[in-house]
């Protein structure tokens, strides 16, 4: 309910903020050469000189049916463009948060355990500086050293795993890195902290007069809480994430969501734009929504009674 | 630092007849950091069955004896000298993490003093009494040991223990989740028992019901119960024999009746005095102990009491030997004289 | 210990119990001099750099490491170190303008959200949570598409897309101070709520907001660097650490290096400000000076 709510809101400003856009999204996308009589053809074509309201209604209503319109420039239908483009980027989201959650699972679980000693903090330190370096940084300086330097791997661009599995994989391990080490130092950084809370808690001390020894208690009654503020922290960077592969995609030169939206704001395709705008905030708000499901999954306190 | 002239105390344990192997037997049990002592020379055993306090003010070293002999102590934080349970064949002080893991939860279990936070709040209660009992092999599968906790919560009398089993923690009181401690604590009936102000959190009317519990917990099972508060009504009603512990050394043990009709140690005299909500003082005040316990490494050489003390004199910068007499001891260059 | 000999009055010192957490710490060391290095840098490139920043000089294009050209020139023949320094002035006004609006919006509507009616609150902060919903880049690319790329779009959008951490941060710091017995004194003397959230609230929080602008700085540096690389952000001329990475990118072949300069400016600039966010944290934070 409030998901569905904070879903129209969201659709309503993305909405707004496109139609104070200073000028005509008919004379944007024709140019200014165009006639008065094309222009007036193109408005009529989209609905354009109807009111906002009428055209917000018309753009809701088409998205609740899966029609995302079409491109003011192209006249191509957005709906399967965005569909294509979202599955190459969830490729990569996935992949970077796969590699993000090896990296800092046990690095932060280790740096936890190991705060005191010097290991513990190299770790730490390690994750502050990797949290300072952008995901796109990271992509170029991969790019240069495996794929100019070495040539190991191919520099960029994309293919369908379907097609070849293998050039897939290729293909998508420098983004991956890429997005993944840094979004990796950075829940490194929270492992470590949900981590070291829960080895002061009362509960754990519990578990070791049980006879658990202290990795036994830490995993059977300390992960499970530890969990709790770190699954917050993952939801925020699948946001983050899916923000950088905008980015990312445009270092690797990998036809995604994001390049289809940068693409779009360089045509000044408005519509494009603000449908892809509009997925990318739905994905944001779906992963929160995710998570407050996942929640009551893990911590049975938020649980109702009965 | 230490310039006590008493060696390692007299042998303890002297003054009790029973022949049999001690439950537990601490000696010159010395816990501290690097440069910095917290406990020292604690000597004391327990008979199985045997019931003895250890009272003090807060900071005077009490709860960290505790961890001591779970040997669950801070990192930086070492112990030395001999702790030795029966039927087991090594000494806790020393001993490894994976000796000292056969030896927790099963010949030793402790009940912490704050019941909200001793349980995990993610794992339903059953599987937290059953696991203790599958850790040390006490139960053959998951089933047995579930069923077994069932019976555990319905004796330490939790209303529909079945329930309870499959509640997780915020679903019960505090009492009731005590209770669940004192469960897991004797799920596997120990041969020693250790509460850390097990009643102290809990509302006075629910306390009662749960010394009662630990009474007939360590009752029945003979276990030694070694019994950590600051609540001398407490003591008396639950324990047969006291330790005074204060600035991390014991200065006067015996059996409760005498300790508290006739202290020998001015410290025990103080804290007998500041109970008593009768007495009063010639201004019509309740007695109180003057000033306060010091920060750990802050008490003064020699005698640990004597900056608080009206009967100081220059003999107590000596550190004063613990004085057997029977089955009293205490510590003290000045003891308050028996009242004739 | 000293051997009195009035031992009956033997005064034990006082421990230093309220002996603060050390007030420099590693992080704040370090994160403030990687920040006055970057302030620095700024600073002497109004008054000093090797070359104009913007000179094109066919006849020196990519030079590698030189006396001349200490770090090398890029394709036009730019002195790249004449770059970094200008670029780290792009990077502190951005930073500074997109965290001033953040904490000029944010702070305000946090305190008015924590000390008004529970309807005030809930509604700014449900506006805060739909916010959340449009990350800092995002937001700045919506701004590029509507207005065209820009310094001041950029500083707008980050600006306006980090008002939430700002507003929730300041209600919760708010939420508190409300609660302690000094505000409900205050109160009960019969002072106004704008008194008390001049002399009580603000007072309280400003800690709290002094951290967060500067973890902020550290996230609007990143977001203007990423936009200046998609090339929504500073434009040409000016110099940017961002569009200096994105320039690199086609010569990342035969020159990486002009792509690490800026690489190194960039992850510097943002460790400086993450360090020197968490040693104020450190600072400020009663409850983690107890630790030692």
């Amino acid at each position: 309910m409030v998901f569905a709510l904070s879903l129209l809101l969201a659709s309503a400003v993305v909405f707004a903020f496109m139609a104070v856009l200073p000028g005509d999204p008919a004379r944007v996308a024709l140019g200014v050469q165009a006639t008065p009589e094309a222009l007036e053809a193109t408005r009529a074509e989209f609905g354009l000189d109807r009111s906002l309201p009428a055209q917000y209604l018309d753009w809701v209503g088409g998205l609740l049916q899966g029609d995302l319109g079409r491109s003011y420039v192209t006249r191509a239908d957005i709906g399967p463009q965005v569909f294509d483009r979202l599955q190459v980027t969830a490729w990569l989201v996935m992949a970077g948060m796969l590699v993000a959650l090896v990296i800092a699972l046990p690095l932060g679980v280790l740096a936890a355990v190991r705060h005191r000693r010097l290991s513990g903090m190299m770790l730490s330190g390690a994750s502050q500086v990797g949290m300072a370096v952008p995901s796109f940084l990271a992509g170029i300086l991969l790019v240069s050293v495996v794929a100019v330097q070495l040539g190991w791997l191919p520099p960029g661009g994309w293919v369908v795993p379907a097609d070849d599995p293998v050039q897939f994989l290729r293909r998508l391990i420098l983004p991956a890195l890429a997005l993944g080490l840094v979004q990796g130092a950075v829940v490194t950084r929270y492992v470590r902290s949900a981590v070291l809370d829960v080895m002061r808690e009362d509960y754990l001390r519990t578990a070791r007069a049980k006879g658990l020894g202290p990795y036994r208690a830490l995993v059977k009654h300390g992960l499970r809480n530890a969990a709790i503020p770190v699954v917050t922290v993952l939801a925020l960077q699948l946001a983050t994430l899916l923000i950088g592969a905008v980015v990312v995609e445009r270092v690797f030169v990998i036809p995604g969501l994001g390049s289809l939206l940068l693409d779009g704001v360089a045509n000044r395709d408005l519509l494009l734009v603000q449908s892809v705008v509009m997925v990318l905030v739905l994905a944001v708000l779906l992963v929160n929504y995710v998570v407050d499901v996942l929640y009551t999954v893990l911590d049975p306190r938020l649980r109702r009674a009965g | 630092m230490n310039n006590q002239i008493a060696g390692p105390s007299t042998p303890p344990g002297a003054g009790i007849p029973d022949a049999a192997e001690p439950a537990l037997r601490v000696r010159d049990l010395r816990v501290g950091t690097d440069n910095l002592d917290l406990i020292t020379d604690v000597s004391f055993t327990l008979a199985p069955g045997e019931r003895v306090g250890l009272i003090g003010e807060s900071g005077s070293g009490k709860s960290l004896t505790a961890l001591a002999l779970l040997g669950l102590l801070p990192e930086e934080v070492k112990a030395s000298g001999s702790i030795r349970l029966s039927e087991v064949g090594f000494d806790v002080v020393g001993a490894s993490e994976r000796q000292m893991s056969k030896v927790r939860g099963d010949r030793m279990a402790m009940v912490f003093q704050e019941p909200m936070t001793a349980l995990n709040p993610v794992m339903q209660v059953g599987d937290q009494v059953a696991e203790i009992m599958l850790l040390h092999r006490r139960q053959p599968d998951r089933r047995a040991a579930r069923r077994a906790a069932v019976e555990m919560l319905a004796k330490v009398r939790l209303p529909d223990p079945e329930g309870a089993a499959r509640a997780y923690p915020h679903q019960l009181s505090g009492g009731q989740r005590q209770r669940v401690v004192l469960a897991i604590a004797l799920a596997n009936d120990p041969a020693v028992l250790l509460c850390d102000e097990p009643t102290t959190a809990l509302d006075v009317t629910v306390q009662a019901h749960m010394l009662d519990l630990i009474l007939t917990g360590v009752a029945e099972r003979d276990s030694a119960l070694l019994f950590i508060t600051h609540d001398l009504a407490v003591v008396a009603t639950v324990c047969e024999r006291v330790l005074v512990m204060y600035g991390g050394r014991i200065v006067e043990s015996g059996p409760i009746d005498e300790v508290f009709t006739r202290p020998r140690h001015p410290y025990t005299r103080g804290l007998l005095d500041a109970s008593d909500m009768d007495a009063v003082d010639g201004r019509g005040r309740l007695h109180t102990i003057p000033g306060t316990v010091p920060a750990a490494g802050r008490f003064p050489d020699g005698c640990v009491f004597r900056n608080r003390c009206a009967h100081a004199t220059q003999q107590c910068v000596q550190v004063p030997p613990l004085e057997h007499k029977g089955a009293r001891a205490h510590a003290c260059w000045h003891p308050v004289e028996e009242p004739t | 210990m000293s051997e009195q000999v009035n031992v009956v009055s033997v005064p034990v010192a006082e421990p230093a119990a309220a002996r603060r957490g050390s007030r420099l710490n590693p992080s704040l060391i370090v994160g403030g001099s990687i920040v006055a290095l970057i302030i620095g840098a700024a600073l002497l490139s109004f008054v000093w750099t090797p070359y104009d920043p913007t000179r094109i000089d066919a006849a020196a294009r990519l030079t590698s490491y030189s006396g001349d050209h200490w770090l090398g020139t890029d394709k036009f023949g730019r002195d790249v170190f004449s770059q970094l320094l200008v670029g780290a002035r792009t990077t502190l006004f951005v930073g500074i303008v997109a965290v001033g609006i953040a904490a000029v919006i944010g702070t305000p509507l946090g305190i008015f959200a924590g000390m008004g009616s529970r309807w005030a609150g809930e509604i700014v902060m449900r506006g805060n949570d739909l916010l959340l919903a449009f990350p800092a880049l995002l937001m700045a690319i919506m701004f590029a598409a509507v207005y065209g790329p820009s310094t001041l779009t950029a500083m707008a959008a980050i600006g306006i897309a980090t008002v939430p951490s700002f507003a929730r941060l300041a209600r919760s710091g708010t939420l508190g101070v409300m609660n302690t017995e000094y505000v409900l004194a205050a109160r009960a003397a019969g002072r106004t709520r704008r008194a008390i959230a001049v002399r009580h609230v603000l007072p309280n929080i400003s800690g709290l907001v002094i951290v967060q602008s500067s973890v902020a700085f550290a996230i609007a540096i990143l977001a203007e660097a990423a936009l200046s690389f998609l090339g929504f952000g500073t434009r040409p001329p000016t110099p940017s650490w961002g569009r200096m990475l994105q320039e690199s990118q086609e010569l990342l072949h035969s020159a990486p290096r002009l792509a690490l300069w800026p690489g190194i400016a960039i992850a510097l600039a943002v460790l400086g400000f993450n360090l020197l966010g968490d040693g104020l944290r450190d600072r400020f934070d009663p409850r983690l000076e107890v630790r030692r």
